[in-house]
């Protein structure tokens, strides 16, 4: 059984952010594990612009951001497998994974990071009705046979949900040559970003439908249109507002589910809400040594959070390694009043430096509202939002300064206030 | 000419052509699908029936039990998944008792070993999960679950190892009668053939109104089913059923022989007999009766897909085996709804005795019963998949993450005998597409390997057949 200090599972950009961050803390017996044939993960298919604006002050491309960290991984010396897959993992931190030049690889680990990264929801998980005819794809199946296969999955095209991806490829087949008639959501809001409504709908045309769904596929080798209807408060479909839109593709972006089959054969806790790992203010999961980042944890907004988030779990798996932190008291951090969770959900306040960022979504759209952090119940922030949405990702800095002015609070509470 | 043309390639059209080629006889199996296992025996409960529901002396109460018995064997020699997991039938009311007492004694009729009635706290002895409305239920230790369209597959390639022809994509058209011998009329060539087996499905009153008076009317009755994630595929053990009563027939909750949950089915009769859809009121329906048999809530969010498959229900509501009317040497199966499955194999027996008889043939002395089956990764042990990465190296590439299935077993399924065309072909025969991602990851390169192995463009590759197209040209071609 073949030993590391550092095992990293997955090599997009979690993985390899923080794979760099291990190996800048002096970690050299790094490895990273990747299934693909290259590293970069999903955003080798991701070539439109607009990566990197946090990270790098400027606009990159996704294979151009993930390329970045290539290279540094590559100058670095760090140890990475491609075409691997990991079969188990558990809570010793013995890892099992397969390709065909090792054949089976065994190997153990003082600390691994679990960045894995997430799926798409499919059909089937939406129950949508309706025949099982070739033509629908999810979202990012499309988008690897456009970017990176140059092969179009259809002509004539509706998307099903209002994910950033969806956004995205609704822009994209139109460039290609595909005739995108509408973008129909569910829900009364988008689930995108802002932006991405603005430059892949808006400056093509493309209607976004809200409040809207399919009730209907139809097709028999090939789908040949779908029945759409809008939907009231409940979500259900209203009687007499079904029309029929001939299409011979069905793109589906309804949203993205953190990869966690083998976070919990390692018996990771789990959340109920985001599906990724519960963690600490080290990014740690209820498995002390086993760390996680990324999608796989809870689905980001923008690539630059990744890459943040993902250092410092590097850096926390090498002090781990290290043996330098601390243990002790720790506060619990409560998501409630619109907002749907926060990572982390536990702080132990003698790990974080100068302070920690506590990042969260809200479950759904707030205009002129606050975020309010309650140390204990001490409204201690109260921050103006001119508008909160589920499609972005908010955070809150909370300082070691405030920790130690609540030196014996218990729980820290984050909500949205409308005042 | 052919001594036997077999009209359809589901579980019955193979089950029969594997018994034929224990003869010689020259025999053909024929099927307007692209694949074996493309209608009914795609998409239904998976379940070996014990035998107690059918009427004792009807075709279906001299089938069911005997093609159960069959199954272990055949499941052996073959090389398919099958497990003899054990049935129930719930009953909810004391006062229904006395038809779980009928129902016992209906089956015992019907050849049915090892019945017992048990109490409701016996019940969740045995399955903790089952309601506690249960106040008794009939347990049949012969229940069995098997994957149908893998028997199917088996069947087949069996049959063709054993001489037996496959032609795809051919429907008839129109069948001639000569003096003595049948001219099959096809979308592709004409097929001479002393005999013909109408195993045709949903199609089988078709077929045989082609050559007979005695007119046959198949009603497809669309079952509709919900099937969950492994990660829940324990929540029973059993085959649960509900005793049937004057509001229904009852839906019921299985694991499947792959390790997931299976609910259904409902029963509503189509006019369209390719029509395939589910309904959302249809998957509301079975999710709500399924809840009766089970304590807890089902967990929606564990939900991978619905389906849903068409039985061929005839108007006696039997099966119809025998030669047709006026139609010497056409011989019918026909109107094979539930348990058509679990008969496969007495059914094929028995067909096969009608056709001896007829043609006399010697025995195939080069009759090999066994075959072997895709080897699976997923179900070996590190050592065994050391040994077969050094020998197979693409069973090191993992191609379908959910299900972990590798590139050596796509493949061999495409490169097998009667092998994968499709992506629904690799599919059926590896599960490769079949996890909760549903195919998002792997079908990417499913198609590239499909278009490498059978050397065409990925824009020729298919879903399954027809104008199943996945793509439809290169980027920027129609600007």
């Amino acid at each position: 059984m073949q030993e590391y200090d550092l095992i990293i599972i997955g090599g997009g950009p979690a993985g390899l952010a923080a794979a760099v961050s291990a190996k800048e803390q002096g970690i050299d017996s790094i490895l990273i594990l990747e299934r693909d044939n290259q590293l970069g993960g999903i955003l080798n298919q991701c070539i439109h612009n607009g990566f990197g604006l946090h990270t790098f002050k400027e606009e990159l491309t996704g294979p151009e951001y993930s390329q970045r960290f290539i290279d540094k991984v590559i100058d670095l010396g760090i140890e990475y497998k491609l075409n691997t897959m990991v079969l188990d993992v558990n809570e010793d931190k013995q890892v099992t994974a397969v390709n065909s030049d090792d054949g089976i690889l065994e190997l153990k680990a003082k600390a691994i990071i679990l960045a894995m990264g997430c799926r798409e929801r499919p059909r089937g998980a939406l129950n949508i009705p309706g025949a099982r005819c070739a033509g629908i794809y999810t979202a990012g199946t499309a988008q690897k046979y456009v970017n990176v296969e140059g092969l179009m999955p259809g002509k004539v095209v509706v998307i099903l949900g209002s994910g950033d991806i969806g956004l995205i490829m609704a822009r994209r087949m139109t460039l290609e040559g595909a005739n995108v008639k509408a973008c129909v959501e569910l829900m009364p809001h988008s689930s995108g970003l802002k932006r991405n409504i603005v430059q892949c709908l808006d400056d093509f045309n493309i209607p976004l439908k809200l409040s809207t769904t399919i009730i209907n596929i139809h097709g028999h080798d090939r789908l040949c249109g779908v029945t759409i209807a809008q939907v009231d408060d409940n979500r259900k479909p209203i009687k007499g507002s079904e029309e029929y839109i001939a299409c011979d593709t069905l793109l589906l972006s309804v949203g993205l589910l953190p990869e966690n089959e083998l976070s919990r054969k390692a018996n990771v806790k789990l959340s109920k809400v985001t599906g990724g790992p519960l963690v600490d203010e080290r990014m740690q999961t209820s498995i002390p040594g086993i760390f996680t980042c990324g999608n796989v944890l809870h689905v980001h907004d923008l690539v630059d959070n990744v890459t943040t988030e993902s250092y410092t779990a590097g850096k926390n798996a090498a002090d781990s390694i290290k043996g330098i932190y601390k243990t002790g008291k720790t506060v619990e951090v409560i998501a409630t009043g619109g907002v749907r969770y926060t990572v982390p959900t536990t702080i132990n306040p003698e790990n974080i430096g100068n302070g920690i960022d506590v990042r969260f979504r809200v479950g759904e759209v707030h205009k002129a509202a606050y975020i309010s952090v309650y140390f204990d119940d001490t409204r201690e922030m109260h921050l103006k939002k001119k508008i909160l949405t589920p499609g972005e990702m908010e955070s809150v800095k909370l300082t070691k300064a405030v920790f130690d002015k609540y030196s014996d609070c218990t729980k820290i509470t984050i909500k949205v206030e409308k005042e | 000419m052919y001594d036997v043309t077999i009209v359809g390639a589901g579980v019955i059209g193979c089950s029969i052509a594997r018994e034929l080629s224990k003869y010689n006889l020259n025999t053909c199996v024929i099927e307007r699908s692209s694949d074996v296992a493309s209608g009914t025996t795609k998409a239904n409960s998976a379940i070996v029936h014990a035998g107690h529901d059918a009427k004792p002396g009807s075709m279906k109460g001299k089938l069911n039990a005997k093609g159960n018995a069959m199954f272990m064997d055949l499941s052996k020699e073959l090389d398919f998944p099958f497990k003899r997991n054990g049935s129930l039938v719930l009953c909810f009311h004391k006062e229904n008792m006395i038809d779980l007492n009928h129902l016992l004694k209906q089956g015992e009729e019907n050849g049915v070993p090892d019945l017992v009635i048990l109490s409701g706290d016996q019940v969740r002895e045995m399955e903790p999960n089952v309601t506690d409305n249960c106040v008794g239920a009939l347990y049949a230790p012969t229940g069995g679950i098997v994957c149908p369209y893998e028997m199917t597959i088996a069947l087949a390639e069996n049959a063709n190892n054993n001489g037996v022809e496959f032609k795809f994509e051919t429907e008839v058209k129109n069948i001639e009668k000569s003096s003595d011998h049948y001219v099959i009329k096809t979308n592709k060539d004409d097929i001479e053939t002393k005999m013909i087996i109408n195993a045709a499905g949903l199609f089988s009153g078709d077929i045989n109104n082609m050559v007979s008076k005695n007119k046959i009317n198949i009603t497809p009755r669309r079952g509709e089913y919900v099937l969950f994630d492994r990660t829940i595929g324990d929540l029973i053990k059993k085959t649960i059923f509900q005793l049937p009563t004057k509001l229904g027939k009852g839906v019921l909750v299985t694991p499947t022989v792959d390790g997931n949950l299976l609910i259904g089915p409902n029963a509503i009769d189509l006019d369209d007999k390719s029509n395939l859809d589910t309904t959302r009121e249809g998957i509301d329906d079975i999710v709500l009766k399924a809840q009766m048999s089970i304590q807890m809530p089902f967990p929606m969010n564990m939900v991978i897909t619905s389906f849903s498959g068409n039985r061929s229900a005839s108007d006696t509501d039997d099966f119809i085996i025998e030669e047709a009317k006026g139609a010497k040497n056409f011989i019918n199966v026909a109107g094979i709804a539930s348990p058509g499955l679990s008969s496969a194999p007495s059914i094929a027996t028995m067909v096969v005795d009608i056709v001896t008889e007829k043609l006399v043939p010697n025995k195939n002395l080069n009759f090999n019963p066994i075959r072997k089956g895709i080897r699976k990764f997923r179900e070996m042990s590190n050592e065994q998949r050391k040994e077969i990465i050094k020998e197979i190296p693409e069973y090191g590439t993992v191609v379908c993450r959910c299900e972990t299935v590798t590139e050596g077993e796509i493949i061999d399924s495409i490169r097998r005998p009667l092998g994968a065309r499709t992506l629904d072909g690799v599919k059926l025969r590896t599960r490769a597409g079949m996890g909760r991602c549903q195919s998002g990851f792997c079908s990417t390169r499913i198609v590239d390997i499909l278009s490498k192995e059978l050397n065409i463009p990925r824009t020729e590759v298919t879903k399954s057949g027809g104008n199943s197209i996945l793509l439809t040209g290169k980027n920027k071609q129609s600007l």
